[in-house]
């Protein structure tokens, strides 16, 4: 209050300008920015190139989606990669018919029976481990399991086992996150209409929570599909179809890649190409089901 | 169909948290009680305790007696399900199950509860829309989402499902409050429509919709912070607004409170 009323500017400027200094920290971060984006797309980018330029022209053929690669050698053209698609496909299937149901149950158990229990706590830290092991660790736990102390064969039933180890914590972590923001005010709506707590689970906390659900269940399986160790561990190669998971070799898409790997010739390195190509297509068709999925199973309000 | 509350020495837990302490009160048959009182005095608490959703909240637990007409809704042998059926609520929020239709919110009770002959669920949703003054608004798109609606538009609609299971009582817990005045005229009308029928529990903070709505009055208050909400008295709604026994309760209503 020491200042007089003919000090002071007639009327204060509502707004400063930016300082240089504001102006040039705001240049340097958005520089900064920028360049960390280049440096992590860059390298995807020129990955995607290099695998869609040099095997996008072998998954053109039919042959490569309706043959294997039986009674051909290393050196001859032809034949194509149904016997790894099918690998890969149904043992990324019976991998989700197995962990589904497992995940959903535990995750509601979590969330809607367990709370705060002992058994909740000590389930939460079993799942943070069990997403934390490697696949190779998962792959040889089920071969101690299946094959050593069992004396089962190694088979597909095998890989998919050990990608079901893979598959649950995800699936777990995912719906235990959707079902805790589903509010409560919908469950107590259903309690006091005299709804039981298991019918107001399945009738109206799941389907409220059903299309992110069902997202992060596409994309863990889209996950597994690519998982390598299993299948070098559990299962063997062959050219042939195979369409018996619980016996025989059976080829798979990451095997197929590992076996032609071996044929050191043009021809070899082609499928390779042709397998990785194949490999992306294949999760790039299950991700993109699952935005299309999640769009038709989302709560609407119009 | 409607039934009489008896409430007797109801004390109220959250955890080692005591609540609401000591209530005694009486209900009768197709009437509406308001419960009125300041923030925190316990009304919602034992509202909830009169259908047995206090106990959905972990570590929540009832003690004492509440008796639809003269059976003991606490007592072991009960299914708190079955007790639910019976004694319907409405929230202050609208909450709608937004996965289903207008008609589907409407028949949840009845869909889940097993009835599956759809002409009679058709009927039954007509019926609680027309109840809850709904129906003109909705009846030309009863298959779009009950999330589509409008607050009061959700607001009747969850009355509608509340009512559609045909219970004795209706608990509402400031219905009114998300509500613009037409709305809240809406539902006050629906209050005096449905109380031919049922017996009827409101809590307000609106002096005025308690005045207008309700033929008894109950005021809850608190003695001081961290202590239990009681019951302070609870009369004819006339006789609270106009000559209350208890200096609290006229100072609480006429604004000279606290
Ligand atoms: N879920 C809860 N867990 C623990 N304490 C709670 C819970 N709900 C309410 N309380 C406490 O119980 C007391 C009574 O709460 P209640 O919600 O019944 O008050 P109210 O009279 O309905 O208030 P308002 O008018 O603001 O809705 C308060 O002290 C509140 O903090
Ligand atoms: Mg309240």
């Amino acid at each position: 209050m020491t200042t007089t009323d003919l000090q002071r500017p007639a009327t204060a400027p509502a707004f400063q300008h930016i300082s240089s200094g504001r102006r040039a920290k705001n240049m340097t971060a958005t520089v900064l920015v920028s360049a960390a984006f280049v440096i992590a797309v860059a390298p995807l980018v020129w990955l995607l190139w290099t695998v869609l330029e040099k095997g996008f022209t072998h998954v053109l053929t039919a042959d490569w989606w309706q043959k294997s690669l039986a009674g051909l050698t290393g050196r001859q053209e032809g034949g194509g990669a149904y016997h790894a698609i099918y690998g890969t496909l149904v043992q990324g299937l019976i991998c989700a018919v197995i962990a589904v149901p497992i995940a959903i149950m535990v995750a509601i158990y979590l969330v809607e029976y367990g709370r705060d229990s002992k058994l909740a706590k000590w389930i939460t830290f079993t799942v943070d481990i069990l997403s934390g092991v490697p696949s190779i660790v998962a792959a040889l736990f089920i071969y101690a399991l299946w094959v050593t102390t069992l004396g089962l064969p190694r088979s597909a039933f095998a890989v998919s086992l050990s990608l079901v180890l893979l598959m649950i914590p995800v699936v777990v972590r995912t719906t235990e996150e959707l079902l805790k923001i589903v509010p409560d005010e919908l469950r107590e709506a259903s309690y006091a209409l005299g709804i039981p707590k298991w019918k107001t689970i399945v009738k109206i906390v799941v389907p409220t929570a059903l299309s992110g659900i069902i997202t992060g269940i596409m994309l863990a399986v889209a996950r597994v599909m690519g998982e390598t160790a299993p299948v070098l561990i559990l299962v063997g190669y062959t050219q042939f179809i195979n369409y018996d998971p619980f016996g025989g070799n059976m080829a798979s898409l990451p095997l197929f890649m590992n076996s032609e790997r071996l044929t050191t010739n043009e021809i070899g390195e082609a499928r390779v190409w042709g397998a990785a190509v194949t490999l992306i297509l294949i999760i790039t068709v299950i991700n993109l089901l699952a935005t299309v999925i999640s769009r038709l199973t989302a709560v609407k309000t119009k | 169909m409607a039934k009489r509350i008896d409430v007797k020495d109801l004390n109220l837990f959250y955890g080692k948290f005591h609540a609401v302490d000591g209530v005694t009160l009486s209900v009768p048959p197709r009437n509406v009680t308001a419960f009125i009182g300041p923030s925190g005095c316990g009304k919602s608490t034992v509202l909830r305790s009169l259908n047995r959703m206090h106990e959905v909240i972990p570590g929540a637990r009832a003690e004492g007696e509440v008796l639809l007409d003269g059976e003991d809704i606490y007592a072991s042998s009960v299914d708190p399900v079955s007790v639910r059926r019976t004694i319907g609520m409405v929230f202050q929020r609208p909450n709608p199950f937004p996965t289903m239709s207008i008609r589907d919110n409407v028949v949840a009770g009845l869909k889940l509860a097993g009835v599956r002959d759809k002409k009679k669920l058709d009927e039954v949703a007509e019926r609680a829309l027309r109840g809850a003054n709904l129906w003109a608004e909705v009846k030309d798109r009863l298959n779009k989402p009950g999330g589509g609606l409008s607050g009061g538009q959700q607001q009747r609609l969850c009355i509608a499902r509340a009512i559609a299971v045909q219970p004795d009582v209706l608990l509402m817990d400031e219905p009114c409050s998300a509500l613009d005045p037409i709305s809240t005229l809406a539902i006050e009308d629906l209050i005096t429509e449905l109380k031919k029928d049922y017996t009827i529990v409101i809590v307000t903070h609106n002096m005025q919709q308690a005045a207008r709505v309700s033929d008894q009055t109950a005021f809850f208050n608190l003695l001081g912070v961290g202590q239990p909400g009681r019951l302070i008295e609870i009369d004819d709604t006339e006789k609270i607004f106009s000559n209350p026994t208890e200096k609290a309760t006229e100072d609480y209503i006429s604004g000279r409170f606290g």
